[in-house]
């Protein structure tokens, strides 16, 4: 117990962050095989798995780093695209899936960094608002990219083209990537299980990171990058670091997430997707991962359980994002909150005062 | 005779951009506020012009009239019911919301008009200009987007220099709290910029479905991205800026898609984004601040 104990807090913080994963894993994992979710349910816990990666990755740059990326679905395509050819390059060679969709995630993790690295130095050179729109750029510049990319595989090795089907020059064999059609005929290799492991192996480094010198650097470059150059840290570097590590787990998150469908198209993971995993972020409380993973998995699931409203749906949930921004950054809304707080822990007080009184008074009777 | 031709609907599709990139720096000059509901303000402009021109058989002038009016009022609505409770807040909070204004807007249109495109008839229904015996074809609607867009230039650039409210709009993007002692009402400042850009989306949406006749939910998106990267390319917050930034990104949006094919269109418009903030990171014409310690 004592050891428990004296733990630091930060130690504390991530222990309990790991345990919630594990039990809601478990939770989950019980209440599938019991029959007790619906279909569209189970469907639905790949993807979580997957936005549930992307928003501890985004957060690293987003709330640790405290750059504005707008362009974090850029980096998931990359992944999700070399995931789906490494595993279909290894389908006859590697017999057991699981060990497939291992190398797969980590080949399509090894891609994104480096797409990370060639987004991530010109775009480090930039500060603030201009930065967030060069994500933007580059996250749009990737997609036009993969819409127009064709990769087919035969017995010769793989073929490229950035033209069309044609000009792959094939003997057979089939096409892997094809262009804005995406691909197709995905083995399914994604599971649950896997999805629950990526989520510990992006825990993993993004909190022992957070944790370290590079981690320390980071923060402090975020809360004053003057201050930080004059005690000697090469900010340009650390910001790297977290934007590279950061596209890396996109990559694999997108590697998991692709080999959950049996077809996808580049179109996918536009701007839109990129928002989505940003309000995943700010909902979640920046730079605090439990909070990006419950706001990730909360809000995957709402769109879902609101299906029975049709065409509202969105709606509220547009209305809904604007009402929590204002409710909880408005200084009005924020006091009009804290009095009903206090009044109903006044009445909780009061009711449980009378309890108690009744209680004595049922004592005394006796 | 063709490269005069792509470089007139260059220069009418990049007036389009410059109109609607005011918009979005007008308000981040002032509000420091990147406001990605504008995109969909243009799509509402278009969609109250098709109804009034459409449905209701009015003249285009008074479909215009109509349309820039309700999209004056629905920016000002906007920018009272989400933007102003924000005023203190962090900007990636003011920066969701808008966001989520831009959901709201997509799927209020969803609703009212369905998803399934219109087909929007053209605003300016005059015939088109020939010249050199017929080989240069000018339509009516590139002659009247140009035009428009001096206009509007010319009558903003007067209008921010000449009189009080323009002053106290460049007082207030210059130091809110400043503007405020000297007795500048900032939140009725604030108001008139997004009331202004509402109305010029309206213009531009206007234009744009005129140019090109289909009118989606989602038509304001990438054109408002687009505008929005002209904007930073002529740096953000200056005028003169977004006009030539806006000019800019259509030329060579044209020309890449008449010399080096329709797909990689889009990529270069960004990669020109990204070489020119490489090199001038406040963009062509923005003020470049340096930190102080």
């Amino acid at each position: 117990m004592d050891k428990i104990r004296n733990l630091s807090s930060a130690t504390k913080s991530n222990l309990i962050t790991y345990g919630m994963v594990i039990v809601a894993y478990v939770v989950m994992q019980c209440l599938v095989s019991a029959g007790a979710i619906s279909n569209s349910m189970v469907g639905l816990l790949v993807p979580i798995c997957s936005y549930i990666c992307m928003a501890i990755s985004l957060n690293l740059v987003v709330g640790i780093s405290g750059e504005l990326s707008l362009g974090h679905a850029g980096f998931m395509s990359v992944g999700a695209f070399t995931g789906l050819v490494v595993a279909s390059c290894l389908r006859g060679v590697v017999g057991f899936d699981p060990l497939r969709l291992a190398i797969a995630i980590m080949i399509a993790g090894a891609f994104a960094a480096l797409a990370g690295i060639l987004v991530g130095l010109p775009v480090m050179r930039l500060r603030g608002d201009y930065l967030a729109i060069v994500t933007l750029a580059f996250g749009e510049i990737i997609k036009n990219l993969l819409n127009n990319l064709y990769v087919g595989l035969d017995t010769a090795g793989l073929h490229f083209s950035m033209v069309d089907a044609k000009s792959l020059g094939m003997q057979g064999g089939t096409i892997l990537i094809n262009g804005p059609q995406g691909a197709a005929g995905i083995d399914k290799l994604s599971s649950f299980t896997a999805g629950f492991v990526l989520i510990i192996v992006t825990l993993f480094v993004v909190l022992n990171l957070v944790n370290s010198r590079t981690g320390r650097a980071i923060m402090a470059v975020r809360d004053n990058r003057i201050a930080a150059e004059s005690v000697g840290i090469n900010t340009m570097k650390y910001r790297l670091i977290a934007f590279v590590v950061s596209a890396a787990l996109a990559g694999m998150a997108g590697a998991l997430y692709a080999m959950n469908f049996s077809s996808i198209v580049p179109k996918k993971f536009d701007f839109n997707t990129s928002i989505l995993v940003l309000v995943f972020v700010v909902l979640g409380g920046m730079g605090n991962i439990r909070g990006g993973i419950i706001s990730a998995a909360l809000l995957t699931i709402l769109p879902e359980r609101l299906r029975f409203l049709g065409d509202f749906r969105m709606l509220i949930y547009a209305v809904v994002l604007i009402a929590v921004m204002i409710a909880s950054n408005n200084t009005k809304a924020q006091e009009i909150i804290q009095t009903v707080k206090s009044r109903l822990r006044r009445k909780g007080d009061d009711e449980a005062a009378l309890a108690a009184n009744a209680n004595e008074g049922g004592a005394a009777g006796e | 005779m063709g490269f005069l031709t792509n470089l007139i609907n260059g220069i009418s599709l990049g007036s389009v951009y410059a109109i609607i990139a005011l918009g979005y720096t007008m308000v981040y000059g002032i509000a420091k506020m990147l406001n990605f509901a504008h995109g969909d303000v243009i799509m509402v402009g278009g969609y109250l012009c098709f109804i009034a021109a459409g449905s209701l058989g009015l003249s285009p002038i008074v479909a215009i009239l109509i349309a820039v009016v309700g999209c004056t009022c629905l920016g000002i609505v906007v920018e009272r019911l989400a933007y102003k409770p924000l005023r203190e807040a962090p900007s990636l909070a003011v920066l969701i919301t808008a966001i989520g204004v831009s959901y709201f807007l997509q799927n209020s249109a969803l609703l009212i008009w369905g998803a399934d495109p219109k087909a929007f008839k053209s605003m300016v229904p005059f015939p088109s200009l020939s010249l050199f015996g017929g080989q240069l074809t000018i339509s009516s609607v590139t002659i009247a987007t140009v035009l428009a867009a001096i206009v509007v230039m010319v009558g903003l650039t007067l209008f921010t220099s000449k009189t009080k409210m323009g002053k106290a709009m460049r007082a207030c993007s210059e130091d809110k709290g400043a503007a405020q002692l000297m007795g500048i009402n900032v939140n009725t400042t604030i108001s008139m910029v997004f009331a202004i850009g509402s109305g010029l989306a309206a213009i531009a949406g206007v234009l744009l479905c005129s140019a090109y006749p289909t009118l989606m939910p989602t038509t304001g998106s990438m054109p408002g991205i687009k505008a929005f990267t002209a904007a930073v390319l002529g740096g953000i917050g200056s005028i003169p800026g977004a006009a030539l930034g806006g000019v800019l990104l259509g030329v060579i949006e044209i020309f890449s898609k008449a010399y080096l094919g329709t797909q990689f269109a889009d990529a270069i418009v960004f990669a020109v984004l990204i070489v020119v903030l490489l090199i001038k990171p406040a963009g062509l014409l923005g003020k470049e601040i340096h930190e102080k310690v």
